[in-house]
C-alpha cells in the first residue's frame, strides 16, 4: 500500500507531547516498511483468499471457500470486473454439546476483484471442488497476446 | 480430575517436539478448528480448503491427535500469478486429548475441504447410587 505521509514531523512548542508523537509516527512507519516486505502477499484479513493467474488464454481465479454449498456461490462478471459473493453457514450441532473451541467463522462474504484483461463473459467456467472454487475465465481475441513476425 | 470435563488443549510445544522438520517446502497452515462435546464423543471439525482424502493423515497416539494434510499447487507450469493470498503447503494441527478414546469407533469424513472428526468415548461403567443401611 502506498500512503504519502508529511515526514519527518516537526515538533513544535506547542504540545509537549510532540515527542511522543513523533515516536508514534516512527514506528508506524516501521510497521509500514515490515508490512510492505516480507507479509505483502497475505489478504488483510478479506475472505475469501484469492490466487489469480494467467496464460496465454485464460485468466484462472481461486478462492478458499471451505465448507459451503455450491449453490450458495455467486459468480458474476462485468467487463475486467469479477465479484465473488455468498454465505456460509456453519450446522448447528446439538443443543447438549459443549465447545472447547469455536474457530472456525460464519457469515456473509462478498469480493470484487478486477482482472488484469478483458475475459468474455458467456464462456467462464465456474468449479467447486474440495472447498475450493476455481474459475477460468477466457480472454477475449482482443487480449490475447499475438505472434509478430520480424521482417529482415 | 473432573470426571465429566474434558479439556482439548493445543499443544504447541509439543508440536515442534513430536512432528520432525518437515521435508516438503512451503508454509504450515494453522487451520481453523471447531471443538465440542456431547456425552458420548468428541468431534473436531477443521477448515482445511484443497485438500483431498488420500493427502490427509490422521495419527492418534498416547492421546496426541494430530493431522496433517498437504496441499498441491496447480499442475500447469505456465501460468503466471497476477495476485496470491494463499499457497499451497501443509495444514498441521495437534491436541492433547485428556479421554480415553474408542480408537477402533474413529470416524473421519471430509466435504468440500471441511474435515470432521468424530472421537467416541470410551463406554464407562454407569455410576451407582450406593444405598447407605442403618
Amino acid at each position: 500500500m502506498l500512503t504519502r505521509r508529511v515526514w519527518p514531523s516537526r515538533p513544535t512548542f506547542e504540545s509537549p507531547f510532540a515527542e511522543f508523537d513523533q515516536l508514534r509516527r516512527q514506528l508506524t512507519r516501521m510497521f509500514d516498511l515490515v508490512g510492505n516486505g516480507a507479509f505483502a502477499e497475505i489478504g488483510a484479513g478479506v475472505f475469501p483468499p484469492l490466487n489469480i493467474s494467467q496464460d496465454a488464454d485464460n485468466v484462472y481465479v481461486r478462492a478458499e471457500i471451505p465448507g459451503v454449498d455450491a449453490k450458495a456461490l455467486e459468480v458474476s462478471a462485468l467487463g475486467r470486473r469479477l465479484s465473488i459473493s455468498g454465505k456460509r453457514e456453519i450446522a448447528v450441532e446439538s443443543d447438549r454439546a459443549s465447545y472447547h473451541r469455536r474457530e472456525r467463522a460464519e457469515g456473509e462474504f462478498s469480493r470484487t476483484v478486477t482482472l488484469p484483461t478483458e475475459i468474455d463473459v458467456g464462456r467462464v467456467d465456474a468449479k467447486y471442488s474440495a472447498g475450493i472454487l476455481t474459475l477460468a475465465l477466457p480472454k477475449t481475441d482482443a487480449a490475447k497476446p499475438r505472434q509478430i513476425a520480424v521482417k529482415a | 480430575m473432573n470426571e465429566n470435563h474434558t479439556e482439548i488443549q493445543k499443544s504447541d510445544s509439543q508440536a515442534v517436539a513430536a512432528v520432525p522438520e518437515l521435508t516438503r517446502s512451503g508454509p504450515v497452515v494453522t487451520p481453523p478448528v471447531d471443538i465440542f462435546e456431547t456425552e458420548s464423543a468428541i468431534t473436531v471439525l477443521a477448515d482445511m480448503p484443497g485438500v483431498e482424502p488420500e493427502n490427509l493423515t490422521i495419527d492418534l497416539r498416547e492421546n496426541v491427535l494430530t493431522f496433517t494434510a498437504t496441499v498441491s499447487g496447480p499442475a500447469r507450469a505456465k501460468e503466471i500469478f497476477v495476485l496470491r493470498e494463499y499457497q499451497a503447503g501443509t495444514f498441521l494441527r495437534q491436541f492433547t486429548l485428556s479421554e480415553a478414546i474408542d480408537q477402533a469407533k474413529i470416524d473421519a469424513r471430509l466435504t468440500d475441504g471441511v474435515l470432521r472428526l468424530e472421537l467416541p468415548k470410551v463406554a464407562k461403567a454407569k455410576p451407582r447410587q450406593i444405598a447407605v443401611k442403618t
